[in-house]
């Protein structure tokens, strides 16, 4: 007993940390607010140290509910790190915007560790209470400022399409059950592998498909997210367009490849076809968007059907490449709704993409910045954008599926379009007038972190490629 | 040397760093061109150093960067890339001086743009690795993107976005066939070891195309050059010049090092098209030059033709061809940048472009005139200019394997003859306009960027030898990997002949 819990001690120190801020709140006079923060980020902290001293363990827990090994450990330290940089991106964004909740960073945090049940679990169930957990909290999250329209319709949005979702995949999780008679994954993989299954099977994963897929945004399950992404408080956005991408997608592979893995090729050509039509309506409806949040949206979708070609191709290549982009993903998109934030002032939206006109000439630090995220979306060296795609066009090359990358290159060449056009406003456009930042010292040493970041990975990706090599290596999962 | 070489690469960069360092825009002005000459003088060395007896690779540096997959920081220089780094640091610091006065705003930004550039373009020459290849290949498009979408004319931002897409949807299919190429040629991206695997003729041809496209744009070929004049118009003269003189070297730098020796079978397949499009570049660009009332699109037009020659030569798949080639890019950035420094010395004095606005220049301004001659008469290719040398080797080239291609390819060169001297014929003598009267003539800074080409036009085109020497071996390297062998003879003959100054073989 002591050592399972010894397992979960980074999801007890969340979960708890949680419940401490709710009740700290409770004595913390309104003007104190970012001590709240400082103690979510110290929480942080402290379970990364955990994560990092079980990093490279294997262990089950509660009798294979929950798996502790380096492909969980290092998606949990991704989460850590979206969630500490949302933090730093907040504390000033929420004056400006007026949520004096205390329960904001209670609830970051408890989405947070929810994501991290999800990333670390070996059995349906608590794959879907780490779900539940996590879009719970979104969904109070996304409409925390219910003093405007915009949030409450998009949390409503969000919590309806969401359940809906949730009741699907709980759907598909019982038929699954029913055709193995197991929660477990790798027992349901076993059964499977010796050929059980039949129509309700296919029905399973149809499901279980369509759960994920609402979940990091795939085509067609993708309708929510612009209006979402865009009236969700931009915090909020950043965290969700990364954090539940990352978690999910991290589940979306271990479901798929390992339970699933046995008859992977029949079901190869639907998720090719779901990652083609992603790639495309992502890409293509991203340029005619105007507001730079729903621009963001669409290219979140984009990516997630680059991201899904890691899942097709499966294999250690596929696993690596997946967990590659989705780290450089959640840098350089935090990255560029950190720039949208610091738009965001006291009566100003700073939302429209016109609004970055001539950011360069009135605030060339931050614009540069902007660039270069805009360009390691786009994909472009030496960003770690390029490295992201280029793992993952190795690994659809080696799997001999070249055309995808082909595909997928070409895509990539029109969401430069779009990419460059926000540079090009806030470089080649004269300012409307002068134009101030919401200034604050933690969303600058953010920012300045995930530029580092962005950087290093781009110049010198070789920690992290042989990290996540490794971190493949005892997964199960079919290539 | 190896070292030496890196430090090459890297110091433009580390210059750009450093800009953001001092204040004001004359202190930027200054360590810009400190940077680039002291880059010029430290690429001396290698010009000194590199031996002439081998087609090695030389100057060689491996450093892990991403061992797990075979891929290094790998550098080295060989007789084709030798020329073009140097000719790549000797343009640096005249592109700087050409901008001291033409660009007035954001000019830190600008000039680190311009050493960011510097150091992509002598990656591009020097990486022995594909990987590191591509990023510097593709890192290039961004200060490039820039330069013009920021510092350009009226039409900026049209001319930008076509330049980027344009390029990075060739960039991208390069990607993908060079990680196919990677799990084909065993594993690795070494492109030493890449060019001595051998691979089947379907994946041949597909590696062939998708490396076709990224450099046809570069180049630019025929049917992917537009691109090319709108970005030429609207760059700023810097931009233009650094476009003219080294950005198109790359397409063609690209067919001679990769699609030449990784993909011989698909490349003689390929000939018979590319060499008509070759031609019909020549043709079609001085067709087009003739029409033009504006300078620069001239200019841009003419480079199209030109760079037919260079295609042209590649395809022939002999020494002479090739090596006229070689020397033909390297002319061909002496030349047209020059011609480039030339539009610009004019439009910063009169704000136009248009040829109807120009006319009786010489007398205000006859030692600026005396220098566009020269350079209109070496992009016509007059004996005893470096254009000749390389143009009458790439003919001699396409002579030798199919005749009417070089005849038809000679229309060119005469084509090229009344477009040019139809231009100097307009700015440069006639009536002078009165508006013109009072043109100041060149100044130091301008005497000082013209007069190193003017060198450069009469030494290559008197004495060419000591280039050929330096390219001699690696071309024939390639040509004997190609598979076809040259004329017995024929190359040195040749080259002594024109080292003699052509008095007779």
């Amino acid at each position: 007993m002591s050592n399972d819990l010894s397992a979960v001690l980074p999801e007890l120190i969340v979960s708890v940390g949680a419940c401490l801020l709710l009740l700290v709140d409770l004595a913390l006079p309104r003007s104190a607010r970012a001590w709240l923060a400082y103690l979510s980020l110290l929480l942080i902290g402290a379970a990364g140290a955990a994560t990092l001293a079980q990093a490279t363990g294997h262990a089950e827990a509660f009798g294979g509910l929950f798996i502790l090994d380096p492909f969980a450990s290092y998606f949990k330290l991704l989460l850590y790190l979206a969630t500490a940089l949302t933090i730093l991106l907040s504390i000033r964004y929420l004056e400006i915007e007026r949520i004096h909740l205390g329960e904001y960073y209670a609830f970051l945090l408890l989405a947070t560790c929810g994501l991290m049940v999800m990333v670390s679990s070996g059995d349906l169930i608590p794959i879907f209470l780490g779900l539940e957990l996590a879009s719970v909290s979104l969904y109070i999250l996304a409409g925390l400022n219910r003093h405007e329209r915009r949030p409450i319709e998009a949390a409503a949005k969000y919590f309806v399409l969401g359940s809906l979702s949730a009741a699907i995949f709980l759907f598909g999780m019982s038929l699954l059950f029913g055709a193995t008679g197991t929660t477990l994954l790798d027992t349901a993989a076993a059964v499977l592998a010796h050929g059980h299954g039949g129509p309700v099977l296919w029905l399973a994963m149809i499901f279980l498909l369509a759960g994920f897929g609402f979940k990091v945004a795939i085509v067609p399950f993708h309708m929510w997210t612009p209006d979402v992404y865009e009236g969700a408080p931009t915090s909020v956005t950043a965290y969700m367009s990364v954090a539940m991408k990352t978690a999910t997608f991290a589940v979306f592979l271990r479901v798929f490849l390992e339970v699933f893995g046995p008859i992977k090729p029949h079901w190869t050509a639907w998720l090719i076809v779901l990652s083609l039509l992603t790639m495309l309506v992502g890409n293509l409806a991203a340029i005619a968007q105007q507001n730079i949040k729903r621009m963001l949206a669409y290219s979140s979708i984009a990516h997630a059907g680059y991201a899904m070609i890691g899942l097709i191709v499966g294999g250690g290549l596929g696993t690596m490449s997946l967990m590659l982009y989705m780290a450089i993903y959640t840098v350089m998109n935090l990255g560029a709704f950190g720039v949208v934030i610091l738009m965001r002032r006291t009566g100003a939206q700073g939302e429209q993409i016109s609004d970055l006109s001539g950011l360069a000439k009135e605030q060339p630090a931050v614009a540069l910045a902007m660039l270069i995220f805009m360009f390691s979306l786009a994909g472009l060296p030496p960003t770690a954008g390029f490295v992201a795609k280029f793992y993952l066009f190795m690994a659809a090359v080696n799997a001999g599926l070249a055309w995808l990358a082909v595909v997928g290159v070409l895509l990539s060449a029109v969401s430069a379009y779009y990419y460059l056009r926000v540079v090009m406003v806030m470089y080649m456009k004269e300012p409307s007038g002068p134009i101030e930042l919401a200034w604050s010292p933690s969303a600058v040493a953010a920012i300045a972190l995930i530029l580092a970041v962005t950087l290093a990975i781009g110049l010198y990706p070789s920690p992290l490629v042989s990290y996540t090599q490794d971190a493949t290596l005892h997964l199960s999962v079919h290539p | 040397m190896g070292e030496w070489l890196t430090l090459v690469i890297f110091l433009p960069a580390l210059g750009a760093i450093g800009l953001w360092a001092v204040r004001g825009p004359e202190a930027a002005k200054r360590l810009a061109l400190a940077v680039t000459v002291a880059d010029l003088l430290c690429s001396l060395p290698l010009w000194r150093a590199f031996d002439r007896t081998t087609a090695t690779m030389q100057f060689v540096l491996k450093a892990a960067w991403i061992p797990g997959f075979d891929i290094f920081y790998r550098v080295g220089v060989d007789g084709i890339s030798l020329p073009l780094i140097l000719l790549t640091t000797l343009l640096m610091p005249v592109c700087v001086l050409c901008s001291w006065r033409a660009i007035d705003r954001r000019v830190k930004e600008f000039l680190a743009s311009l050493l960011l550039m510097e150091t992509a373009m002598l990656g591009v020459f020097a990486a022995l690795d594909f990987v590191l290849f591509y990023v510097f290949w593709e890192a290039m498009l961004i200060p490039m993107y820039l330069i013009i979408g920021v510092w350009g004319g009226p039409n900026r931002l049209y001319a930008a976005i076509k330049f980027f897409l344009y390029t990075l949807a060739g960039s991208l299919l390069l990607l993908v066939a060079l990680i196919a190429l990677y799990f084909e040629g065993g594993r690795t991206f070494d492109i030493m070891k890449l060019m001595e695997a051998s691979y089947d003729a379907s994946f041949q041809r597909w590696i062939f195309w998708a490396f076709f496209l990224a450099f046809a744009i570069k180049v630019p070929m025929f049917p992917f050059h537009t691109w090319l004049p709108d970005a030429h118009v609207e760059a700023p003269t810097a931009g233009s010049v650094v476009l003219a003189s080294v950005l198109l070297k790359m397409g063609a730098y690209g067919f001679l090092r990769f699609c030449l020796p990784m993909t011989p079978y698909a490349s003689q397949a390929a000939t018979p098209f590319i060499v008509a499009f070759s031609v019909v570049a020549i043709l079609y660009g001085a067709y087009m030059a003739l029409a033009q009332d504006d300078l620069k699109k001239l200019i841009a037009y003419s480079s199209v033709s030109h760079m037919g020659f260079v295609t042209l030569g590649i395809f022939v798949f002999n020494v002479q061809g090739v090596e006229g080639a070689l020397l033909q890019m390297i002319n061909h950035g002496v030349t047209t940048g020059a011609l480039f420094l030339c539009v610009g010395l004019l439009y910063e004095r009169t704000h136009s472009r248009h040829i109807g606005d120009y006319g009786g220049v010489a007398r205000p301004m006859p030692l600026f005139a005396a220098c566009l001659v020269i350079f209109a008469l070496s992009s016509l290719g007059l004996p005893g200019t470096n254009s000749f040398v390389g143009e009458f080797l790439v003919l001699v080239g396409a002579f030798l394997t199919e005749p009417a291609v070089a005849a038809l390819a000679a229309l060119g060169i005469i084509l090229a003859a009344v477009y040019l001297l139809w231009m100097v014929q307009r700015v440069v003598w006639g009536q002078a306009q009165p508006t013109l009267e009072r043109l100041p003539d060149l100044s130091w800074r301008e005497a000082v960027t013209l007069v190193p080409l003017v060198a450069l036009v009469f030494w290559i085109g008197l004495y060419p030898g000591p280039l050929l020497a330096v390219m001699h071996h690696s071309v024939e390297h390639v040509v004997a990997q190609v598979g076809r062998n040259s004329l017995p003879g024929g190359a040195h003959q040749l080259v002594q002949w024109i080292a003699g100054g052509g008095a007779g073989p």
